[in-house]
């Protein structure tokens, strides 16, 4: 194909674009409208993930340390504690709290009265692990049990298991949802773009009766698909990021008092942009393509 | 030079529409093949341009074997021929212009070249003031000869035409039947598939009759030889 040919198929597919006033805007609203659907719900899905993920992060292990009154002997049986759990394969990291911190936590927590304490710490010195997988703090629990000088390890069973299996379970419903409203997506964009190529089969004949080949007939209309697929992913784009800023400025500080983090503007933005042109372009190309190549056998 | 041999043409649905056609046509001829409804005709004539293939024996135009031409090499045995409708296929969104264009940008050819030759063909037919038109602004007989002007745009060895006057009055198709002449006369071959018996009678050619999917009268100088 000569340069001049690929410059005359965007040419053409611009025109084109204009000629086809009604059947471009049909298309063009369909790509907005399932569009803002995708950004939105992109938008949401993605923070709940976060959300679920910032959960799970949360939860930890609290590994009570066997009370040993001689100093050297504590010193080892804590070192070689600490070593043993932070030598787990599951482990991602441990911190040490003696008891002395612990009861200034609680102190902090539950008011003065508990001051009192201090003439006779009866706490234990913690160590707080957190497992790499947060979902396998309960496995590793039961193997910190197993160590020695561990006088209790704590993480909040039954509790930490329903949290787990009900993100487990809003994740999967959203990953579905996403799925499906892609589906939808490709399933409307094409659709519409099928019904306004299917009004121009009798010109694709007519180009293959006066010797077009057809990739001389196709490339107009792919590119035309992909103008309808980059047009309609702009008002997407502006109505959820503005959305979003303005919801991020009014909801962060609200939830942030409740340990619930939002996802900052930027980068999710751009990670939803660049989701919903990609998907706006990959459509209008494929469904271009999919429709014309149905009227090419004349 | 256009060649059949044996040709037989089968539908899907079963019908039969060629049974078994040879034919030879030269170049520089003009050829009326004639009819009655159903008869044939336009299978005939779409076996030469490879709307339809044949279902047993060998189609031959300008020395290409049409019977064993790859689907992907028939935009390049189109472009040797200009081929004329009956409800004229122009692109109804281009005008005249770009209509008759069209032909020529197919075949890649260079913008200065497509300009004075598209003009060149307009004037031919008639047509040059009305470059920027619509089809649909366009009356019927005017849609032919831009029709016919991106049939011979890029000045093919046969002109392939099916019943090109059906839809335009008498004065028209007299009109349209000067242009294919002319066109005759410059040594393109034109074989017009047509029922206009006026004109068969009049203008004396070459008259392929077909019934039954069998050529029944091939004729020098013949007449139309139906009622109606």
């Amino acid at each position: 194909m000569k340069g001049r040919t690929i410059g005359r198929h965007f040419r053409e597919s611009f025109k084109s674009l204009g000629r086809n006033g009604w059947m471009t805007f049909a298309s063009f609203s369909a790509v907005t409208v399932t569009l803002i659907l995708v950004g939105v719900f992109s938008v949401i899905m993605m923070n709940l993930n976060h959300i679920a993920d910032d959960l799970e992060n949360d939860v930890e292990i609290r590994v009570l340390i066997e009370i040993i009154e001689e100093e050297g002997q504590k010193n080892a049986a804590e070192e070689q504690l600490l070593a043993q759990v932070q030598n787990m394969p599951d482990v991602a990291s441990v911190a040490y709290s003696t008891k002395e911190q612990e009861l200034e936590d609680l102190i902090k927590d539950f008011g003065e009265e508990l001051s009192l304490y201090e003439q006779s710490n009866p706490l234990h010195n913690v160590l707080y692990v957190k497992a790499i997988n947060p979902q396998q703090t309960a496995k590793v629990a039961e193997e910190i049990e197993k160590l020695d000088y561990t006088y209790e390890v704590l993480y909040g069973k039954g509790k930490v298991e329903n949290l787990f299996s009900f993100l487990n379970i809003s994740r999967n419903i959203g990953f579905i949802l996403i799925i499906g409203l892609l589906f939808t997506a490709m399933f409307l964009i094409s659709n519409t773009i099928r019904i306004t190529i299917f009004a121009r089969r009798e010109e694709i004949e007519i180009m293959k009766l006066v010797g077009a080949t057809n990739s001389f007939v196709r490339i107009p209309f792919v590119l035309e698909g992909i103008w309808i697929g980059l047009l309609g992913s702009i008002i997407p784009v502006i109505v959820v990021s503005i959305t979003y800023y303005k919801l991020y400025d009014i909801l962060a500080p609200r939830l942030r008092g409740n340990m619930l983090e939002l996802l900052p503007v930027t980068p999710l933005l751009y990670q939803v942009s660049v989701l919903v042109i990609g998907i706006g372009l990959i459509i209008g190309m494929w469904g271009s393509f999919m429709s014309v190549r149905k009227f090419l056998k004349v | 030079m256009i060649e059949m041999k044996k040709v037989t043409k089968k539908y899907p649905n079963g019908v039969v529409a060629m049974n078994g056609i040879s034919t030879k046509i030269k170049q520089g001829e003009f050829v009326y093949v004639v009819g009655p409804s159903g008869a044939g005709k336009s299978t005939f004539i779409k076996l030469m341009y490879r709307e339809e293939k044949a279902t047993s024996g060998e189609v031959m135009v300008n020395g290409i074997n049409l019977t064993t031409l790859k689907s992907a090499r028939v935009p390049h045995l189109r472009r040797q021929l200009g081929v004329v409708f009956q409800d004229f296929k122009l692109l109804p969104r281009l005008t005249v212009y770009e209509n008759v264009a069209y032909a020529m940008e197919v075949i890649e050819e260079e913008p200065k070249k497509i300009r004075e030759r598209v003009m060149e063909v307009l004037d031919l037919v008639g047509l040059k003031h009305k470059v920027r038109m619509l089809p649909t602004e366009l009356s019927g007989g005017e849609q032919q000869r831009v029709a016919i002007a991106r049939s011979i745009v890029n000045k093919p060895g046969v002109l392939i035409a099916d019943e090109p006057t059906g839809n335009l009055d008498p004065e028209t198709s007299w009109e349209i039947m000067d242009l294919f002449e002319e066109i005759n006369r410059n040594g393109t071959t034109v074989v017009m598939a047509t029922h206009n018996r006026d004109i068969v009678n009049t203008v004396r050619k070459r008259v392929i009759a077909i019934e039954g999917g069998l050529i029944v009268r091939d004729e020098y100088g013949g007449d139309y030889g139906y009622e109606g």
